[in-house]
């Protein structure tokens, strides 16, 4: 055990941080659910990709610059400190990205992961159907082989990033008298094919942040099936755990929020009366949590560097984070009090920030990538051992 | 950066585990808590032949030489075991105190005879009233202000303070400070208590993990066999997502008494921090899981005749000395400000 950087390790957060003082946009982009605001980031992983800042594990030929998952935790590091943009295209390239790098094709990988890096095409998930959310082995949208052709049939919902996107991942029922996770096979949709309709849902914050997306006799090439037939529920699990586990809320998102929180209690501190210590101690709580995520990702990294794997310990990340998210933003709420409401145009609305935007958000963190009651389950039944029945 | 124990280390704590399914079941615990000691006779020997009290000694004083992150396991296994033998005082704390003095002639003296398991060293810290297995030490170990005494027992007056947990042996010792005595004093005492501190609410909280552990374990068993309304009581939701919980902070906290073993093995600038983090989070998790566990096992985990209540009584009381989480907690604040 040692926790100390290495000197190469030291080089690649100088350079990181360098990069990204030279590049991060001055002023915040607009939101990346609006039209303009989703083309404005996905000109932001333009030029992260021209500088080979996209996706750094990759390797070097899919626009990544090769290197470890550690390094990748600093780079995060780094971009969460420099106040850089949201991702975009998350979806791709922390979730599908990966698992085209497990499953793929030496063609698929070719085809997909250099535009993916650039954000040349940016992807939406199509995991949720209207009956099939916490329960996704209930998807019935299907995808029926005729020649080399998938027609696909059906509805997807709750499609993050759907509303402005170019592709489309998701599972579809191939064989059509199986049940439950059994013939689910994984397929890549292009969202302007014939037959795609989508319809952007208008998000709690009031934004389009995801879609619905009707799929009426929709033809995709064979060619666009990631693994094999009917093995789409594997091909998907090794999404999900990429989703819970790592890529998607890597510490540097919460630990960069903390310090925030701790600034926005200096500030409340040094001109407030009296501040509630109760406050202080939630403060300095929500501080500790989230270096104690960061450690347990450290951990979990350091095990897959010696040739461990990611199972289902995911599912305690992905609780722990989202739940750490919300506390935050709610304690900050505390300490802004009847401030917190205002917009950024209110006369009085200095420091108050976006905390208000940031809450509503971590209401939905509990809920996406699968819901945190699955999430308990599957610690319970797959790690603890308990019945499923 | 690699944040994983080595497989010496996990074999260690296999070793460990294995000696005290042995030595330590809980039926020679309850055997130990009607008599005049409440200690096992022979139980340091033993404990000396596989190495545990001589860990930290360096080499040339009879000892492994090895370090914190190698220790912090076997403390899990102790905290596992329930084990009421001053391990944290006498191999964390006490071993660590002696070498730190850097006096040659107490080294001599002492290390040797700690790491053969031959003497128990007593730590009285000043934020705690009482010293824990003073009546079995060969050294007290006793703060006065800046100042770190070693106190021979015979020339101290021990009042035994009966404990609610039957196997804790607790003292006040009344004794004269004198220059013979100090063993260091002003920066450089206050310096080795600061540190003999965060070492002993470290060592604590990885005692306290091993119980939660054991703890977590023992629910699991017991949803998993009792049966209600037909089924496993373990298939309730209600039961489950508790239990989820409870894994999550135990883990999480482990991270956090990992990191605290880590800074202390570096003698770094993070250990008091980390040794906040590590106390507060295990204290809390153990709370849950003793909590969690009573409630879990139902009518039963009420009993004394039942295991629950001597593992829940142990990590709840240890979770008390040395300064509650909430102490620990203002710790935390006043060094998040002063890192301003």
């Amino acid at each position: 055990m040692d926790l100390r950087y290495t000197p190469e390790q030291e080089a690649f957060r100088k350079e990181a941080r360098a990069w990204l003082e030279a590049h991060v946009p001055t002023e915040p982009l607009p939101s990346l659910d609006t039209a303009e605001g989703f083309e404005a980031h996905r000109q932001w992983e333009h030029e992260l990709n021209a500088g080979g800042w996209a996706m750094v594990p990759w390797p070097v030929e899919y626009g990544g610059r090769g290197a470890d998952l550690l390094e990748w935790l600093i780079f995060e590091e780094e971009y969460y400190r420099a106040g850089a943009p949201g991702r975009v295209n998350q979806n791709g390239i922390f979730l599908l990205g990966p698992t085209i790098m497990e499953y793929g094709t030496p063609e698929q990988k070719a085809r997909y992961l250099p535009k993916m890096a650039s954000s040349e095409e940016v992807w939406a998930q199509g995991w949720s159907e209207p009956n099939a959310g916490s329960d996704m082995a209930a998807i019935q949208a299907t995808a029926a082989l005729d020649g080399d052709d998938y027609v696909i049939n059906g509805q997807k919902t709750w499609a993050s990033r759907g509303a402005y996107a170019d592709w489309l991942f998701g599972m579809f029922r191939t064989d059509p008298d199986s049940e439950r996770h059994h013939g689910l096979t994984f397929i890549l949709v292009p969202l302007d094919a014939k037959g795609v309709t989508v319809r952007p849902i208008e998000q709690l914050d009031g934004e389009a942040g995801f879609a619905e997306v009707f799929l009426d006799d929709v033809r995709v090439p064979v060619a666009n099936r990631l693994g094999e037939p009917e093995q789409g529920w594997s091909v998907a699990m090794a999404t999900a755990g990429f989703e819970r586990g790592l890529m998607l809320r890597s510490p540097a998102r919460f630990q960069n929020t903390a310090r925030k929180l701790v600034g926005l209690y200096r500030e409340t501190a040094a001109t407030a009366e009296r501040i509630d210590p109760c406050l202080r101690d939630e403060v300095a709580r929500c501080w500790m949590d989230a270096e104690a995520y960061a450690l347990n990702t450290y951990q979990t990294v350091s095990r897959l560097l010696a040739g461990g794997k990611i199972g289902a310990e995911a599912s305690l990340n992905k609780i722990f984070w989202s739940e750490l998210d919300m506390k935050m933003h709610e304690t900050a709420l505390r300490l802004l009090g009847a401030r917190a409401e205002l917009l950024p145009a209110a006369p009085a609305a200095s420091g108050v920030g976006s905390w208000l935007d940031g809450f509503l958000f971590a209401l939905s963190g509990p809920i996406y990538a699968g819901t945190n009651e699955v999430q308990r389950n599957i610690i319970a039944e797959r790690i603890l051992g308990l019945p499923r029945r | 950066m690699e944040f994983i124990f080595s497989e010496d280390q996990l074999l260690l704590q296999r070793t460990v585990r294995e000696f005290l399914d042995r030595e330590c079941t809980t039926e020679h615990l309850r055997s130990l808590w009607g008599t005049p000691t409440g200690r096992s006779p022979g139980f340091w020997a033993k404990f000396a032949e596989i190495g545990v009290p001589g860990l930290l000694v360096p080499e040339v004083h009879g000892g492994l030489g090895m370090d914190e992150v190698d220790f912090v396991l076997l403390l899990e296994e102790a905290g596992r075991a329930a084990l009421p033998e001053p391990v944290i005082d006498t191999a964390l704390v006490g071993a660590s105190l002696i070498a730190a003095s850097e006096d040659p002639d107490l080294c001599e003296r002492w290390l040797p005879r700690v790491a053969s398991g031959e003497a128990v060293v007593a730590v009285g810290h000043a934020v705690s009233p009482f010293v824990s297995d003073a009546h079995i030490a060969a050294l007290l170990l006793m703060q006065h202000g800046d100042e770190v005494h070693g106190v021979d027992p015979n020339d101290a007056r021990l009042t035994h303070q009966p404990s609610n947990d039957p196997s804790r042996r607790l003292f006040s010792v009344v004794w004269t400070p004198s220059d013979a005595s100090c063993l260091a004093r002003g920066p450089e005492g206050r310096a080795l208590w600061a540190a003999a501190l965060d070492r002993g609410a470290l060592g604590c909280a990885a005692e306290q993990l091993g119980v939660a552990d054991r703890l977590i374990e023992m629910a699991v068993a017991y949803a998993c066999q009792r049966k209600q309304f037909g089924v496993a009581i373990g298939s309730f939701q209600a039961i489950k997502h508790r239990l989820a919980d409870l894994y999550t902070a135990i883990e999480l906290a482990k991270s956090n008494a990992y990191y605290g073993a880590w800074a202390l093995e570096e003698g770094n600038d993070e250990l008091p921090t980390a040794a906040c983090g590590a106390r507060i989070s295990a204290t809390e998790a153990f709370d849950l899981a003793g909590t969690e566990m009573i409630q879990m096992h139902g009518g039963v985990g009420f009993t004394w005749e039942y295991d629950c209540h001597l593992f829940y009584r142990r990590s709840k009381l240890l979770g008390l000395a040395l300064g509650s989480a909430s102490t620990w907690r203002e710790k935390l604040v006043q060094r998040l400000e002063a890192a301003a």
